[in-house]
């Protein structure tokens, strides 16, 4: 019933305005107002002044939510190429910000200034060569400058990582995250989805040794200062890991392994007292939608001194003191090719 | 308008023969329906479209009020969307449907579908100087194909399971596995049936759009005298035709995938608590062919809106564009770049590094040419003699956007920054701004502009100005400030951000978010008021309402098949002749021939 009344208000409602307009448009009909020109005098002076109050209004909004929002805009970069990208995004920012702000007052103030008058009339100016090509020029020369910082940043953060890095691997499933930590031969053993058990959630091949000292935990500790390189491993769907507080971020992606490596460099006791917050606690996110409860898959992560991490680390238990009777009789195997956990290395995939 | 009195005047003596032939009786179904005309088709396609913009729109209205206000309860859900929306609470899965769905028809449906179908089928013929579109038939299976998309894409809303909800992308393997979300089961399949009949449509079409701009110019159209919409269309069709056929290849292994067992995406998967049989497949092959498609498609959408606006700029600044080759020029090698840049969306897939920085290096290229498409709006603008229509209007609020939207652009297509800000509400800011406001506000200029030439009456101007204004006024107030969720780390298509207690601070933001799209959405209603009430009380047109020089403000205010009585006129200049010195008017349509013009020709010109 209330429906039914909510829709006849509706529709009356459509009704009453229809006829409102219509008196409207005939009284200017009457008044013979409109018939000479497009637009009446008066709209364009309006929409002409409109334009300024738009210009002036939306730069103090904007700058507004600048001051306002500052705070919040990227965290305190917490690892060495984080400075970089961060070096790299305020010179971006101070470019187009400056051009931001010329083109933008250019559109509005012509518009205003240039606003319709029965006197004049425009100016026919088709084309000028030289202008143009000032135009085409100057851009192309900002961006080449853009694209060979970009690029340069790009390449030192791909570079391949030095070989003590800490081999980490970061495993997504629907939806949480697991770590496994690669134990004293930094080496992580080989996995298989095929394997996978009830107990063996990883599917961690156990005729594979350099799996036996792996390390699994459900929480992400890592040393300050210490290269670090993730692996990164999907069983389902695609996820995405991002540590937004190091600038951290790879696809999660099933069917291979994905890497990434950096170096963290402010711990969490650290950045609580940077940024005030006794709680502060760094993330790994899942970006990437994998599902109904996306926005819960999350992890703690807790950078910390070197002896605090290895301290933390020998109290977890190994792979192979969790599950001894898979384990005992796999020692001696030849594990030459333990390093093709790399199912499929990346670059398969240009 | 004088001018075109004399140019039509010679042909009046035709007008007799011709209105037997033109005003045949037409029986309703042929007519409205099954119509072959391209007139009639142009405003099919419209009112489909706009039909499903208020879809969408709700849709979003729905998610935006649960992310701006995460612990309120809105009963009304109950009532609109049922167990999805029980006690008032959005539920999650049904999230995930509406942005993907949401995604979905505005990229597809109403900026592909809608602005192409509207306004190549309305302008081709009408610019170009042709009857009709080269195959009246293809054109009309075109639009019919478009329907029957749209009505599968609608049906998937009715279904138990839900419709898509991978997001718009459908990246598999989410897609592809029914046990993962309950959106990939038949609500995908759904998704996927109603994109091969879309991309029929869309192939339909632009085959069409092409023909004809290449084969039906009246004399003395040549190339360089085609209205800068016509080129935008015709580029747009051509982007079309090569791409949408790569969207279908990866739909249709989609589609293998889910229901034959294949491998193509799919490889070394657990779920529901077994390994499934496929191996060797990979997911990242989808995004490849996805986005080979996904990146064309930015500029099919926003390449018909630029093309309408820079008509509608020139018309009402009373000047020449600036640059009239220069803009030819950038439309084409933006379409060429499109095709080589589609590996920006994927930085961060475990890509190869060095194709990253290929890609970067394509796609900042992109902002060279569209930078000087700014430069040359702008210098259209400057001593011009501007009349704000509300077409007007939109078309300075699609330039102010481009800029803004294009901007962020140069950051995101920066691989070493992409890394932090990819998949984050910096990314949704950029192209809501920049692909879907700016073709959306070129839409709303072209209707705004073209409504007398669709229905024969003007829209009411008050009611387009409100629009107008609530409507800049709420995109920049809803998508600026998602630049800064996104630098902040807030990642796209989450539910709610309660899951990181940094992002608590942040929910100021996201509910003035969500008042200025609720202020947004309001304002559509004018639109969507004005267009109906106009298309049957707004006041009557003249034949050449702006005052215009091209070609379809000389056809006759009633539509008749054919477009022109008589003879199909003569072109004898560019599209530009506005406020050329020493002429009696402001305007000289294409129409008029340089001898008639002998006190404002330029040197070269009439010899």
């Amino acid at each position: 019933m209330i429906k039914l009344l909510v829709f006849i208000v509706v529709v009356l409602a459509v009704i009453a305005i229809a006829q409102i307009v219509r008196i409207a448009e005939l009284v200017s009909v009457l008044n013979r107002r409109d018939e000479e020109e497009i637009v009446r005098e008066k709209d364009n002076k309006t929409n002409a002044v409109l334009m300024i109050a738009f210009l002036v209004g939306e730069l103090f909004f904007m700058l507004y939510q600048v001051v306002k929002y500052k705070k919040f805009l990227l965290p305190e970069p917490a690892s060495i190429h984080g400075v970089q990208t961060d070096n790299l995004l305020w010179v971006n920012f101070a470019v187009i910000t400056a051009v931001f702000l010329v083109t933008q007052v250019l559109l509005f103030y012509y518009a205003y200034k240039y606003q319709f008058n029965k006197k004049e009339k425009a100016t026919f100016y088709p084309d000028n060569h030289k202008l143009e090509t000032i135009w085409t020029v100057i851009p192309t020369i900002v961006l080449v400058v853009l694209i060979v910082y970009g690029l340069k940043t790009w390449n030192n953060i791909t570079a391949p990582p030095p070989a003590e890095a800490l081999s980490i691997e970061i495993f997504g499933k629907q939806f949480d995250w697991t770590i496994r930590y690669s134990g004293t031969d930094n080496t992580l053993g080989k996995a298989n989805v095929r394997l996978i058990t009830d107990v063996n959630g990883l599917g961690m091949d156990t005729t594979d040794a350099h799996g036996a000292n792996d390390i699994i935990t459900k929480e992400l500790h890592l040393p300050v200062n210490k290269t670090i390189e993730f692996s990164f491993r999907s069983i389902d769907v695609i996820h995405s890991a991002y540590l937004p507080h190091f600038r951290v971020q790879m696809n999660v992606v099933p069917g291979m392994i994905t890497h990434f490596h950096f170096v963290p460099t402010i711990t969490t006791e650290q950045m609580r007292k940077i940024t005030h917050n006794e709680k502060f606690d760094y993330v790994l996110l899942c970006n990437k939608v994998c599902g109904v409860a996306h926005f819960n898959m999350k992890m703690k992560v807790v950078v910390e001194s070197e002896q605090e991490y290895e301290k933390w680390l020998k109290s977890q238990k190994t792979f192979a003191q969790l599950n001894p009777s898979e384990n005992s009789n796999t020692k001696g195997i030849d594990t030459e090719k333990s390093d093709s956990l790399k199912v499929k290395p990346a670059t398969d995939h240009m | 308008m004088q001018h075109q009195e004399h140019t039509l005047a010679g042909h009046h003596d035709d007008h007799g023969h011709h209105d037997d032939h033109d005003h045949h009786d037409q029986s309703f179904i042929s007519k409205y329906i099954f119509s072959t005309d391209h007139k009639m088709i142009s405003k099919q396609f419209l009112v489909t479209a706009i039909f499903m913009a208020l879809i969408a729109m709700f849709m979003s209205v729905i998610f935006r009020l649960q992310l701006g206000f995460p612990d309120h309860k809105f009963p009304f859900l109950e009532h609109t969307i049922g167990h999805w929306g029980k006690d008032g609470k959005l539920d999650p899965g049904f999230y995930l449907a509406l942005v993907t769905i949401h995604g979905t028809i505005m990229v597809f449906f109403v900026l592909t579908g809608g602005l192409s179908g509207t306004f190549s089928n309305l302008l081709i013929p009408l610019q170009v100087g042709a009857r009709d579109m080269a195959s009246g038939f293809l054109n009309m299976l075109s639009y019919w194909f478009f329907f029957a998309s749209c009505c599968v894409m609608m049906s998937s809303l009715f279904v138990e399971s839900g419709p898509a909800s991978g997001g718009w992308t459908i990246y598999p393997p989410l897609s592809a596995l029914p046990q993962a979300i309950a959106g990939s089961g038949t609500g995908m399949t759904l998704w996927l049936v109603s994109m091969v009949l879309f991309i029929g449509s869309s192939l339909l079409g632009g085959i069409n759009y092409i023909c004809t701009v290449l084969n039906l110019r009246t004399k003395g159209m040549s190339m360089t005298r085609l209205p800068l919409t016509i080129w935008a269309f015709f580029v747009t069709a051509i982007l079309g035709v090569l791409s949408f056929p790569v969207l279908f290849s990866a739909a249709l292994l989609l589609l293998f995938d889910r229901s034959m067992g294949t491998s193509f995406y799919l490889s070394d998967i657990f779920i529901g608590g077994q390994a499934l049989p496929q191996t060797g497949g990979s997911p990242i092959l989808f995004q490849h062919l996805f986005w080979f498609l996904g990146h064309p498609e930015v500029y099919i959408v926003l390449l018909p809106a630029l093309g309408l606006t820079s008509e509608i700029i020139a018309t009402n600044s009373r000047k020449p564009i600036f640059g009239y080759k220069a803009m030819i020029g950038s439309i084409l090698v933006i379409g060429l770049l499109s095709f080589i840049v589609w590996g920006h969306h994927m930085f961060i897939t475990g890509m190869n590094p060095f194709l990253g920085s290929v890609f970067v290096f394509t796609t900042l290229l992109v902002a060279i040419p569209s930078a000087v498409k700014v430069f040359n709006y702008i210098a259209t603008l400057w001593k011009g003699n501007i009349v704000f229509t509300p077409a007007m209007l939109f078309a300075i609020g699609l330039v102010s956007f481009f800029i803004t939207g294009g901007l962020t652009g140069i950051i995101l297509a920066d691989s070493a920054l992409d890394i932090n800000i990819h998949d984050t509400y910096f990314v949704v800011a950029h192209f809501h701004i920049v692909m879907g406001s700016s073709a959306i506000f070129g839409m709303f200029a072209g209707i705004y502009h073209w409504f007398p030439k669709m229905f024969g009456r003007l829209m009411n101007k008050k009611m387009g100005y409100v629009h107008f204004w609530l409507t800049i006024v709420s995109v920049y107030g809803v998508f600026f400030p998602m630049h800064f969720l996104g630098l902040a780390g807030v990642p796209r298509r989450y539910y709610a951000n309660t899951a990181y207690e940094g992002f608590d601070s942040l929910t100021n933001i996201n509910s003035m978010i969500s008042v200025f799209a609720i202020i947004g959405a309001v304002a559509q209603f004018i639109f969507v008021f004005n267009f109906f009430y106009s298309m049957y009380r707004g006041r009557k047109t003249v034949t050449n309402p702006w005052r215009s020089n091209t070609l379809e403000w000389t056809t006759p205010v009633e539509h008749i098949h054919g477009n022109w009585p008589g003879e199909i006129p003569t072109v004898h200049r560019w599209p530009y002749d506005y406020s050329k010195p020493g002429a009696d008017d402001d305007f000289i349509p294409q129409v008029v021939p340089y001898s008639q013009t002998q006190n404002s020709n330029l040197a070269g010109e009439g010899s």
